[in-house]
């Protein structure tokens, strides 16, 4: 990467392999439990998290020197509330049908640990640029947790893919259907996310032992 | 050596012109797009109301409202009458799809108010739909409908939305799959008021019983399905009344 120096790019690459939010660090699962049934809700739901971390990274980065570290906490929750509601505003003003189907995750996006522990861990401790990828980083590595695992639940479960059917059609016993093969209903309930996920970090930790902790 | 950022009075100062700051920045945002916001919302409901009488572009599998710049034509072309049914009163007023359903809701709970019910009387193809607003619980937040009927109360069409039902479950109400099973359903049985319920189990997937008053539900959202099914009873079970008054005139 020409445009990044080596400490930058490493800023957007860890999250996505050896320091992954989500597999590594154990963050924001409530929400990839929760919308990772369809592939369409986990895509979504990663493209709005992409924007309110790195945004939100970069606000509360420049305004590290000046928060008291008392109530950081609190300031944190505040900025990334009050940006999300006003770009809810924002999309119901202008964007009416977009801000449709982003409002289920309004609620999620706020209480996502992820967005928190990266204001807390990184954004209060560098400057806004390394802040940003670190953003943006973060959130990719989330982004690809929540759509393998919305690939497998809903390919699984409903035999479709963004909505569309691959796998014929369960009903009308065509494709793999008139073989016998049927949707496992189970798979769309949250807790089948937590095996998935489970699985995922066993051959993520199984691939390189050094992320397995020591006890 | 104390920082200047750990005194006490510095946080209390922070504390609150960050308050400050922020809840005007919300209040500015707020207050100036809301008339853009409501405006959007009128619009929606008219689609969504046009949308219950089959009017709408939807393709195969889509759900799709005719676009925004020509629902007030089709409004005014499609839907022939609005009515208020209050008791035994039948007013007509051509702003009753502005009725608030969740305001009316909260006022009927006191019993000296009779509760405002508007229906919507739209012309398609020379058939005449009866579209009800109605308005429950799902499992997070609201959800709501609007039910176009014919006058033995079979279902023609129905749109349902949600504020916050679980993306990809309990969300899945607003999709045609679910929808669409509504159509030819049967809220009466030999003139008794059944409603429809949404049914786990349901010996009939391919929905070919339109007189079973069941619909399949979706797997992995029972408590908004519960919700639906509850809100068609409790809702449209009010306007039975107006129905038989079709029959005898």
């Amino acid at each position: 990467m020409g445009l990044l120096s080596k400490k930058d790019a490493q800023l957007i690459t860890d999250p996505l392999t050896d320091n992954n939010p989500v597999t590594i660090q154990v963050l924001g699962i409530c929400s990839a439990l929760a919308i990772t049934a369809e592939l369409e809700a986990s895509l979504v739901m990663a493209i709005s998290v992409l924007f309110v971390l790195s945004i939100g990274n970069v606000v509360i980065s420049l305004m590290r020197n000046i928060i008291p570290s008392k109530i950081r906490i609190i300031v944190q929750l505040i900025v990334v509330a009050a940006l999300v509601i006003v770009v809810d505003l924002v999309l119901k003003a202008f964007a009416y049908e977009l801000s449709k189907t982003l409002s289920v995750f309004v609620g999620l996006i706020i209480t996502n640990c992820i967005i928190m522990g990266r204001f807390e861990a990184f954004a209060l401790a560098n400057g806004p640029w390394k802040a940003f990828l670190d953003g943006i980083g973060n959130s990719l590595g989330y982004g690809v947790i929540l759509i393998i695992v919305g690939f497998f639940r809903e390919l699984l479960g409903s035999g479709t893919l963004f909505g569309i059917p691959v796998l014929g059609d369960p009903i009308a016993k065509t494709g793999l259907y008139s073989i016998g093969y049927e949707n496992n209903g189970f798979i769309i309930m949250p807790p089948m996310a937590l095996i998935v996920l489970g699985i995922i970090i066993w051959i993520q930790r199984s691939r390189n032992e050094a992320l397995i902790e020591e006890h | 050596m104390e920082k200047r950022t750990d005194k006490n009075s510095y946080t209390i100062l922070f504390a609150i012109g960050m308050v400050l700051v922020v809840g005007s920045l919300l209040a500015f945002a707020a207050a100036s797009l809301k008339p853009k916001i409501d405006e959007n919302r009128r619009i929606e409901k008219q689609q969504n109301i046009l949308y219950a009488m089959g009017v709408n572009n939807n393709e195969e599998g889509s759900v799709a409202f005719i676009s925004t710049d020509v629902v007030a034509d089709e409004f005014t072309k499609y839907i022939k009458k609005q009515i208020i049914i209050q008791g035994d009163k039948v007013t007509e007023d051509a702003n009753a799809y502005l009725i608030d359903i969740k305001k009316e809701q909260t006022a009927a709970k006191t019993a000296s108010y009779q509760r405002r019910l508007p229906l919507f009387i739209g012309e398609k193809d020379s058939k005449t739909f009866y579209i009800a607003p109605i308005r429950g619980k799902g499992l997070w937040d609201a959800i709501w409908a609007y039910v176009a009927m014919d006058k033995d109360m079979v279902v023609q069409g129905v749109f349902f939305d949600h504020t916050g039902e679980t993306a990809g479950l309990g969300a899945n109400i607003n999709k045609r799959f679910f929808m669409d099973d509504f159509i030819g359903e049967h809220l009466l049985s030999n003139g008794v008021f059944k409603g429809i319920k949404v049914a786990k189990g349901n010996a009939d997937p391919l929905n070919k019983d339109k007189t079973d008053h069941e619909i399949d539900a979706i797997a992995g959202a029972t408590i908004t399905g519960d919700g639906v099914s509850a809100m068609l009873r409790s809702e449209l079970k009010l306007y039975v009344p107006y129905f038989k008054t079709l029959k005898t005139n």
